[in-house]
């Protein structure tokens, strides 16, 4: 079987007055019908991952690769055009703060529709109905008055559904989740990841998900990627954290806090230069 | 010091942020609010440092009662806040150095040089730090700025809201290691917010769990640890923080 999403030797650079900043440095992947987590630290390149494979790596970056393919689809050699058929419908992405990434003049309704009307040829009224299905597969209790609603008129919660609502309606393939509970209290941060996670299941989609949370990522992913500047130190099964053996590995598990536990203080991430090497 | 608050309620334009809401904090000690958004948590922080319209009850700290917006100038060196997002807390066309100047100009105190320095020293960031623009810290760094910013005039009330929140978990513990290690050697009082039981729980002796304006429970850290607790509330929160489970979100 021919894995949906192949990455090779994937890097993004970034000119600078001070010279060439590496963003990303020759990581390696694929990716099956499956959910893979991306974790590491600020700065350690994994959302630039994810902005790279959607191709939406903001100039002046340059992004290189030997591989990268989705799907049968080469997308070092797409262009405008092919970016355009692909995001929303084939490959969706799920930002941080929906009170940054949804469009605040446009009613979330409209912006549903918008994924469906440029995608497929439906009619007003098919697309208004398939929004409706899609926010109330989000749990969204009242879906007819919140199709209404601007952005700010909604909570954060009821706004990343909507994110996700809006990603998942034209029913694409592979789906890029950066951060998508972290803006989110704990209670509706389960609900979110619980809709997600059937929602991801029940359509066979590939998940990445981004977050510098290794607890959360694992609890909710088949398969981790850990990041620390630019370049993977460890892959892991999910089932086998509790073995990670690369110490930057260990220091992201050991370093939260956790109730019932005294650990005064508490262990101090490493950082050393030979594992950026 | 000690802090006593007795039936606090304020209200924004009509709504109530916080309904006869009561709590007392010894001196010395670390105190928690745990809450979600909107349950009224960094309200009654505020309140306390005279940010929130108060309409109702009492806010007595070391036996002064305090009343409206009102502080004298003891108390506001005295007692010192941390705000959430270190990118929005510092002014971002100030140094380091700037910032640090400007509460030891408000309460008139001399020695700036020294205690500058010091405070930087202090927080973990070397005399290197002194003169660099908060857009040329981390966030991490900038947190230590806020903090250290905070201790430069020698407070006694540390009000803590969110310190972690916008930071890496990795960054996280050392802040929370360098809060623990300001705390111990001043002997601070700290009253700390935050959506994060994990983290209250590792930093406080004994928590608020606030639920739309209301206190639900008051307990100590210990018992939360222990699974002794009261309300269904805060059994919801504890399953919540243990990170996402299928079993958790079906039932």
């Amino acid at each position: 079987m021919t894995p949906l999403l192949t990455v090779g030797n994937l890097s993004v650079t970034y000119p600078t007055r001070t010279g060439v900043v590496e963003a990303v440095r020759g990581i390696s992947f694929e990716l099956g019908r499956e959910r893979l987590g991306i974790v590491g630290e600020s700065g350690s390149g994994k959302s630039q991952t994810g902005r790279a494979i959607m191709g939406l790596t903001p100039p002046p970056g340059i992004v290189r690769a030997d591989a990268l393919s989705f799907s049968g689809v080469d997308l070092l050699k797409a262009g405008a055009s092919t970016w355009r058929d692909m995001r929303g419908s084939r490959m969706a992405m799920i930002l941080q703060d929906p009170k940054f990434s949804l469009n605040p003049v446009l009613t979330i309704g409209r912006q549903i529709t918008e994924t469906l009307r440029h995608h497929e040829n439906v009619s007003k009224r098919e697309a208004r109905r398939r929004a409706l299905d899609m926010l109330e597969a989000v749990q969204i209790a009242d879906p007819e008055r919140v199709f209404g609603l601007y952005p700010h008129e909604v909570s954060g919660g009821m706004g990343q559904r909507a994110m996700i609502a809006m990603m998942l309606v034209c029913g694409p393939e592979l789906l890029i989740a950066d951060e998508p509970t972290s803006a989110l209290d704990v209670t509706v941060q389960l609900e979110v990841l619980g809709i997600l996670d059937r929602l991801v299941r029940d359509n066979g989609m590939g998940l990445i998900f981004i977050s510098h949370d290794l607890r959360l990522v694992s609890s909710f992913c088949d398969r981790v990627l850990v990041m620390y500047a630019g370049r993977i130190v460890e892959e892991l099964a999910t089932a086998d954290l509790s073995k990670a053996t690369h110490p930057y590995t260990r220091g992201l598990l050991d370093c939260t806090p956790k109730i019932g536990e005294s650990r005064h203080p508490l262990p101090v991430l490493e950082r050393r230069k030979e594992w950026a090497a | 010091m000690t802090i006593r608050i007795e039936n606090l309620s304020v209200t924004f334009d009509g709504f109530q942020a916080l309904k006869s809401v009561s709590i007392a904090v010894g001196k010395g000690e670390s105190f928690g609010l745990v809450g979600e958004s909107g349950s009224g948590k960094s309200t009654l922080l505020r309140a306390v440092a005279g940010l929130a319209p108060v309409s109702g009850g009492t806010i007595e700290v070391s036996g002064e009662r305090l009343s409206g917006g009102r502080r004298s100038r003891a108390f506001r060196r005295a007692v010192q806040m941390v705000f959430q997002d270190p990118y929005a807390s510092l002014h971002p066309r100030q140094t380091v150095d700037r910032q640090l100047l400007e509460p030891l100009a408000i309460h008139r105190i001399g020695d700036g040089e020294r205690r500058i320095l010091k405070a930087l020293d202090e927080v973990g960031l070397g005399p290197s730090f002194r003169f660099r623009y908060p857009h040329q810290l981390s966030g991490g760094q900038r947190q230590r700025v806020a903090i250290a910013r905070a201790l430069i005039v020698e407070p006694e009330i540390l009000l803590l809201d969110e310190p972690t929140s916008a930071l890496d978990a990795s960054v996280q513990a050392e802040v929370l290691n360098l809060l623990e290690e300001v705390r111990g050697r001043h002997g601070l009082t700290y009253v700390m917010v935050s959506h994060d039981l994990g983290v209250v729980t590792h930093m406080c002796g004994r928590l608020a769990v606030m639920k739309g304006g209301e206190v639900v429970e008051t307990l100590s850290a210990a018992d939360l640890a222990g699974s002794r607790v009261v309300s269904d509330y805060t059994r919801r929160l504890m399953v919540a923080s243990k990170g996402f489970s299928r079993e958790a979100v079906s039932g």
